[in-house]
């Protein structure tokens, strides 16, 4: 299994804001998170990651309890993929990939050859190795998506979370962005990550999870999960899913534009 | 493997060309430092210059006075050697402040070190101590500002790393509030002019004592920072992205915040606050080698010590009256930064 919670709750202060989650995701899996801004999404990555370290109940991560490993121990085991964001300073693309390469280096260690090379082998594999030295905040957005991909893989975890990896992307970026990731999943990474767009889970997801108000509200088959009546009680607008091409795609309408 | 054919010429084109810059800035230092020695009022011909520097190691016959000897090595040599330790110190925690602050408007003394030794050389001349004895107070006063900017920040709550510089700022604030209050009550016609001179900053006062006292912690300062000088890459992207990529940027940060306080409290403790060459030097290093602080941190080393070296220069030559130093780095890097942002070609 390469992530599993059981019991899990987490809560800011008194504000409660993950309860009783239990859930597991097997390896090679695709997983979307859906659910409404503010309910928890963000908060349970960030516990799966390690970076709320004050949660209730167990969170394993490739078998591997998160609160026995150390930082550099848990990078090793799974890697993050941000919203691309401006870096403060004009980094190369390839030294941002090079980043994700520490976790095994000794601790005064600076990146060999060896590392170099999985750099430049990491950004082949997402078919952007033209930008190895092109300026990392002089590349688009959906370029930067691409960079902090490779440089999650560059990290050789075999977990990878993207919080809303598509949010700030244009049309063409966000389908060259997911339908990567959905590869990448082919060749067996567990990928984790959270949308807005029920759309996507139909497409890039094997298993799609619902959150609602902290709580696991579905979990499984996209097509078992996004039903008309759950998007429409989940969201609080009025959605009729469609079935494509023979029901090879799926898509969410809104009633009140067709009506 | 596919990837090793198209690998190779990429990297050896951009890694050649650092190396190039990094090779040419030791050059560069190093002659800079060669014709300081023979720049002076007192002259000292090349000859003689390496003459007596040889002489320390192979007995030589003398061809020079006793009196150039006693210059050379008393006077001009470590105040050379001092321009040179305190400029690269300065420029190196600048850089390193830069990065772990992600921000590149940070100079080394954000956390107050500046303020903090100011104080302490201000209270050490009101009691009449000794050159040596008030760069120990700088010294003293220097950490235990930041020290107090770091108790303060680990209690306080929000945003560390915004916490941190407001309360490196508030700090600063506080001691310099302290200075102006030390020059207020202080004797105008001896002590005032000894305070104002300190806060502007010179390297006339160098011996080979003094650079004995801070050369180990100098050394150690920034062989830390040298040695941690990839990590502090990983930093610039934020704690969290540092955290899932393996690094603990909250101790890693510490770190490199001891080091950086070391060597800037040494740097003030023995010049007075020399400003500029921290913010700065960092700058033209990015636009010179790029951001990768695994070629910033040496470029701003050499760079640093080069252009403190330059300036002290000018000023104990310029004048028959000697222009603290700490008001030339600014007219003389000002410029010369202003220049170098507007102009349009890529250095």
């Amino acid at each position: 299994m390469s992530i599993e919670v059981t019991n899990l709750s987490f809560a800011y202060g008194n504000r409660e804001v993950l309860r009783d989650l239990n859930f597991s995701i097997p390896d090679g899996c695709l997983v979307n998170v859906l659910g409404p801004n503010g309910v928890g999404k963000s908060t349970l990555f960030r516990c799966i990651l390690g970076l709320n370290p004050h949660y209730s109940g167990s969170i394993l991560v490739n078998g591997k309890d998160l609160r026995a490993l150390s930082v550099r121990q848990r990078a090793r085991e799974i890697s993050y993929i941000p919203q691309s964001h401006a870096s403060v300073y004009d980094y190369e693309v390839i030294d941002v990939v090079l980043m994700a390469t520490g976790s095994e280096l000794k601790l005064l260690g600076t990146p060999g050859p060896e590392q170099l090379q999985r750099a430049h082998a990491a950004l082949e594999r997402i078919g952007i190795e033209h930008l190895a030295h092109r300026t990392y905040t002089q590349i688009s957005g959906g370029e930067q998506q691409l960079v902090l991909i490779a440089r999650a893989l560059a990290q050789n975890a075999r977990t990878i979370i993207m919080d809303e990896p598509t949010s700030a992307l244009d049309y063409g970026n966000t389908v060259r962005v997911l339908s990567c990731v959905r590869q990448l999943a082919r060749e067996g990474l567990s990928i984790v990550q959270s949308t807005h767009n029920p759309d996507h889970a139909f497409l890039y997801s094997d298993q799609t999870m619902v959150l609602s108000e902290g709580r696991l509200r579905a979990f499984g088959d996209p097509k078992d999960v996004i039903t008309s009546e759950l998007i429409s009680e989940l969201y609080h607008v009025e959605v009729e899913v469609n079935s494509l091409y023979g029901d090879k795609v799926r898509v969410c309408v809104p009633l009140s534009e067709v009506d | 493997m596919a990837p090793q054919t198209n690998i190779k010429p990429a990297l050896s084109v951009a890694a050649r060309r650092a190396r190039g810059i990094l090779l040419g800035l030791a050059i560069f230092t190093v002659a800079v430092a060669a014709i300081s020695l023979m720049l002076g009022r007192y002259p000292i011909n090349p000859g003689e210059a390496v003459a007596m520097l040889v002489n320390q190691v192979l007995p030589l016959d003398q061809t020079w006075t006793d009196q150039q000897a006693t210059l050379f090595f008393h006077v001009r040599l470590p105040r050379i050697l001092l321009a040179l330790m305190v400029g690269c110190c300065l420029a190196v925690a600048g850089a390193a402040y830069q990065g772990t602050f992600q921000n590149p408007l940070v100079s080394p003394d954000i956390l107050g070190a500046s303020q903090g030794a100011a104080f302490g050389a201000a209270m050490a001349i009101l009691l009449g101590l000794s050159s040596l004895l008030t760069s120990a107070f700088a010294f003293a006063f220097a950490l235990f500002t930041v020290l107090l900017v770091l108790l303060i920040s680990a209690r306080a709550r929000g945003n560390h790393m915004m916490v941190v510089v407001l309360a490196g700022v508030m700090v600063s604030s506080l001691f310099q509030a302290g200075v102006s209050y030390a020059k207020l009550v202080t004797d105008p016609t001896d002590e005032l002019a000894d305070i104002t001179y300190w806060l502007m900053g010179s390297l006339t006062g160098a011996s080979m004592e003094k650079i004995a006292l801070v050369f180990p912690v100098m050394l150690i300062g920034c062989a830390v920072l040298f040695a941690l000088r990839w990590r502090i890459n990983i930093l610039t992207m934020g704690d969290d992205e540092a955290a899932t990529m393996g690094v603990n940027a909250r101790r890693t940060r510490i770190v490199v915040i001891i080091a950086a306080t070391l060597i800037t409290a040494s740097s003030v403790c023995v010049t007075g606050m020399i400003g500029w060459v921290g913010l700065v030097i960092p700058h033209l290093c990015r636009m010179l080698i790029g951001a990768d602080y695994r070629r910033l941190i040496p470029a701003s080393m050499m760079m640093g010590a080069s252009f403190l070296l330059i300036v002290d220069d000018i000023a104990r030559l310029a004048t028959t009256a000697e222009i603290p130093i700490g008001i030339l780095t600014a007219f003389v890097g000002a410029p010369f930064f202003l220049y170098l942002i507007t102009r349009k070609k890529k250095i």
